[in-house]
């Protein structure tokens, strides 16, 4: 079947099978590896992706399921080369050891902050959940979400 | 892990999704948020040949005040029913129990309609919409009926839906100021309930006693009998059958259902 959809602000239009998965899609059809395949079965987040600005795990999503849709990955974020603010703090607050749940939490951050813009502690570890980390770096990736939020509100003012 | 090959349909209306429903038979399948059936069909559980999905159907997304009664359209995802301050004002019981499925990715996708359909015992909203005496809006060939969500579900899995049948919307009485209590005991975050207890206004509901959402009838009837929340919750596992798996034997579960009513009828949550 025929899919349409828009990557990273790039218009798509690719000739699918039903049943393929957009992890897949994105991985080997766009060529975009930041989305990692960790469980494969709803869990650890390292797949998630935006799905028109919000996160979802695209483990379980059908590419047909995102048609008409705007998919956003971490390849998608840095603009005119400058790192995404969550991106930076992420790596000011050496949010990540091994790397491999780092596009997941980068992107479920991503939308966690576009939903609620100061989080407490708390909130951005319940925000979190749907993410594991596997090297269990979780103090400072939290560290890097809330650093991210006060960078944002000192950008907005 | 990879699905079996299927069709797949994007309805456009309710009408052309039960044309498809009963074109295809047990050979069709709805799909809605996919957050319990495409991990079913990745570990080839399911493998339906044509999957109908209703997310684009207009009209089956929303939620909406009606007389007494909330109307929330079987496709309304998690997230929405979580954030809407008219299910958080007028039956913040329901708000809360879909602000604990899963995690914020699955409550993007996942749907009330997908979760009440797919029936699992152990899940939030089913028991959430027990508790609350909700009822049930069921589209077929011949039209709508009502169904009780207290006569749903029938069996493991099971509902009253036949199968060329939608849930198309769920009505949930509104009560603002009526007291409510919500348990759900986990050892994992993003996890189902080892066990889980709803109550208000007189009913209580428990997740996974048994092979069905179900009504702890023994301790309403002690509750409505002048007793103490904690001498009816004693009477809490009455008359369950609660599984034996990795996370707990029948016996515990029967235990945390006593626990878990005493504190949900004290309004913990
Ligand atoms: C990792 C993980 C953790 C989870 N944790 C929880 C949890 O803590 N608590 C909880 O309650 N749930 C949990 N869930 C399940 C989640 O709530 C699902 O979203 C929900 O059960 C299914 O909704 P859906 O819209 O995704 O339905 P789908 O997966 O699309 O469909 C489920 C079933 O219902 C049928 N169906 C769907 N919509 C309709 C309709 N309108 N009419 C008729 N039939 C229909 C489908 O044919 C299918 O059989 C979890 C899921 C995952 C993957
Ligand atoms: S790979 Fe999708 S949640 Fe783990
Ligand atoms: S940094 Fe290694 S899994 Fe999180």
């Amino acid at each position: 079947m025929r899919v349409e959809l828009t990557v990273n602000g790039e218009a798509r239009s690719d000739e699918v099978e039903p049943r393929l998965l957009l992890v897949h899609y994105l991985r080997e059809v766009c060529g975009l590896r930041a989305a990692n395949i960790g469980c494969d079965t709803t869990s650890c987040g390292a797949c998630t992706v935006l799905l028109d600005g919000e996160s979802v795990k695209s483990c379980t999503v059908l590419t047909a399921q995102a048609a008409g849709s705007q998919v956003t990955t971490a390849e998608g974020l840095a603009s005119n080369g400058d790192l995404h603010p969550v991106q930076a703090a992420f790596r000011a607050e050496h949010g990540l050891q091994c790397g491999f749940c780092t596009p997941g939490m980068v992107m479920a951050t991503v939308s966690l902050l576009a939903e609620n813009q100061n989080p407490t502690e708390q909130e951005v570890r319940e925000g979190l959940e749907g993410n594991l980390c596997r090297c269990t770096g979780y103090h400072n990736i939290v560290r890097a979400v809330l650093a991210a939020a006060a960078a944002n509100s000192e950008g907005t003012g | 892990m990879i699905p079996a090959q299927f069709d797949y349909v994007a309805a456009s209306s309710i009408a052309q999704a039960l044309e498809l429903l009963a074109e295809h038979g047990e050979d069709a399948k709805v799909l809605a948020g996919g957050h319990s059936l495409l991990p079913m069909m990745k570990l080839r559980l399911a493998a339906p040949e044509v999957l109908v999905d209703i997310t684009g159907v207009p009209g089956l997304r929303g939620i909406m005040q009606d007389g007494d009664e909330i109307v929330i359209g079987a496709t309304t995802r998690h997230a929405d029913v979580a954030s809407s301050s008219l299910i958080r004002s007028d039956a913040p019981l329901l708000g809360h129990a879909a602000s604990l499925v899963g995690d914020p990715q699955i409550r993007h996708r996942g749907t009330i309609g997908g979760s009440i359909a797919h029936a699992d015992p152990a899940a939030d909203l089913p028991m959430a919409i027990i508790a609350l005496g909700a009822r049930l809006e069921l589209t077929g060939p011949d039209g709508t009926r009502m169904v009780a969500a207290d006569d749903f579900f029938t069996g493991y899995f099971e509902t009253a839906l036949a199968e060329c049948e939608l849930l198309t919307a769920i009505r949930v009485p509104r009560r603002p100021d009526e007291p409510w209590g919500y348990q759900k005991f986990v050892r994992r975050a993003n996890d189902w309930a080892i066990v889980g207890v709803a109550a208000t206004g007189g009913r209580i509901a428990l997740a996974n006693m048994g092979p069905t959402p179900l009504r702890a009838t023994a301790a309403e009837k002690s509750l409505a009998a002048g007793n103490d929340p904690y001498q009816a919750a004693e009477l809490a596992a009455e008359g369950t059958s609660p599984a034996s798996d990795i996370h707990a034997d029948p016996d515990y579960r029967r235990h945390l259902a006593r626990v878990l009513t005493a504190r949900a009828l004290t309004g913990q949550r």
